[in-house]
């Protein structure tokens, strides 16, 4: 690409563009389906999990989704949900990272 | 007019359209014109009071990014504060123009001139042109934006606090028919900022290239910085090719890369950037009715370094001697090092002496001056090919050393 504008860092804000970031992770959120509210009531609620992640990657599902693809480990997601319904798995645990 | 004034004059006549800045000595009454001529509304552009100078190039940053000509002004501390983003903005291939009155660095406190505060920042990928007169500072200030804008490099006008910036010179304004033609609007800036095209400016980037979201290859971090060193050395050919095309305009040419006086035949050059090099002019006149083949060399062009053209002015003379006003701490003046560097591999060059000198606002008189080319001829007559820097009127009655 010889555009000019080459000569400068600039991107598109686009799913994967700083690369496969769920490599970096050392612990993954896992979800106990019976404490989310949204599972416990069958329809979209309080979704703090994915108002606070700040990578995009959690759905607004009833029972929300994680794309471990991108998915640091920040455990922000943990940390917010206020029936600790996520909780954060060692990668060890799982050997070696299948995604 | 001052040479703070003139500098001011320059960017109105470059018709800036955001100027951001914060007040310090020696520079003050750049910011402080701009204002006035914004609030009156001779310079219809857009004045923002910040409160620190790291905030000033940040305003400068956004406004430059979105496709703003952009200005600031700054000396010593005040530099030292902003440098995390005159950084930035190189990096980011921003042609904002920045005039520099040049003051020395605290510890400990010093209002007046040296060469430290733009000497600290000459590895941050900005051009640097050293101004000798007033005149000088308001046509290299002009010539600065179509350089950044050009290149998309930012360039830096440095001139001596006080010396320059608070003394009065006849000064040649050019008008503004003449100033347009010279300097056109801003091309559009290498940033994308579109609503409809939303885009990351200036996001990390890896150590090694990669593909982007659309799965194109992107440069990595080393990649990037080897295209702005490439831009800072077409500043070799853009800086004379701008002093000239001004020339074209105005009727006044300051020499490109380089200026010299009596230098045609002389043996002993004395070399140095700014307004001291006026001051050896008239050493080396006094040393020529000595017999003495004295010329000298000025460096206008800082950065990039003009090795090529200083070492081929130097070829064949017997001796060089660097006037700096500054130091690279724990070793000699930065313009010495660099001169020593560009001659190293050369045949037939000079030996080269550095002095420092002027430091904090010490007065460097040309009588000073010239007793410290007569040392440094003596020493070199003496046989030495290199000598110890030379501190220009150190004065020992403090009994501190």
């Amino acid at each position: 690409m010889s555009d000019e504008r080459t000569s400068i860092a600039m991107s598109k804000p686009a799913v994967g563009e700083a690369g496969r970031t769920g490599d970096w992770r050392n612990k993954r959120p896992v979800l106990t389906a019976e404490k989310c509210s949204a599972v416990k009531l069958g329809k979209p609620t309080c979704q703090l999990c994915w108002v606070y992640c700040p990578d995009a990657c959690v759905s607004r599902g009833i029972g929300p989704e994680f794309d471990l693809e991108h998915c640091k480990g920040c455990g922000i997601c943990a940390e917010m949900c206020p029936t600790g319904a996520i909780a954060m798995a060692s990668e060890a645990v799982h050997g070696v990272c299948e995604i | 007019m001052t040479g703070n004034e003139a500098a001011a004059t320059a960017a109105k006549l470059a018709r800036v359209q955001v100027v951001a800045a914060y007040p310090i000595t020696p520079q003050s009454p750049v910011v402080e014109s701009l204002s006035a001529w914004v609030e009156s509304g001779e310079l219809p552009a857009e004045f923002v009071a910040v409160e620190s100078e790291h905030s000033a190039m940040s305003v400068c940053i956004g406004a430059s990014t979105v496709g703003a000509r952009a200005f600031t002004a700054t000396s010593s501390n005040g530099l030292a504060y902003m440098t995390e983003q005159v950084w930035w903005a190189s990096g980011a291939r921003l042609p904002i123009v920045m005039c520099v009155a040049n003051r020395a660095l605290a510890a400990p406190w010093n209002v007046l001139n040296d060469q430290q505060d733009s000497m600290s920042v000459r590895d941050s990928g900005w051009v640097q042109l050293y101004c000798r007169n007033n005149q000088e500072i308001l046509d290299t200030s002009v010539q600065a934006f179509r350089m950044a804008e050009q290149l998309n490099v930012p360039v830096m006008v440095c001139y001596d606090g006080f010396l320059l910036s608070h003394t009065v010179m006849p000064v040649d304004v050019p008008s503004v028919e003449q100033a347009d033609a010279f300097l056109p609007p801003r091309p559009k800036p290498l940033q994308v900022v579109d609503p409809a095209d939303p885009r990351n400016v200036g996001p990390v980037v890896m150590a090694d290239p990669r593909r982007d979201g659309d799965g194109v290859m992107q440069p990595g971090y080393m990649e990037f910085k080897a295209m702005h060193h490439r831009a800072l050395l077409d500043a070799l050919e853009a800086v004379p090719a701008a002093d000239a095309e001004y020339a074209a305009v105005v009727g006044r040419s300051w020499g490109g890369l380089t200026w010299e006086h009596l230098l045609d035949d002389a043996e002993v050059v004395l070399v140095a950037a700014g307004s001291v090099g006026v001051q050896l002019t008239l050493v080396a006149e006094r040393l020529r009715e000595e017999g003495v083949k004295a010329g000298v060399l000025g460096v206008r062009c800082y950065r990039p370094f003009p090795a090529a053209a200083l070492a081929a002015k130097l070829a064949g003379r017997k001796l060089a001697i660097v006037f700096d006003k500054a130091l690279s701490y724990g070793y000699e003046g930065p313009i010495c090092t660099d001169l020593r560097a560009a001659l190293c591999a050369e045949e037939n060059a000079p030996a080269v002496f550095g002095v420092v000198c002027g430091l904090g606002g010490r007065d460097t008189s040309p009588g000073d001056l010239a007793d410290s080319v007569r040392r440094a001829i003596a020493d070199a007559h003496a046989g030495a090919r290199t000598r110890a820097t030379e501190w220009l009127g150190l004065r020992l009655e403090g009994g501190a050393l």
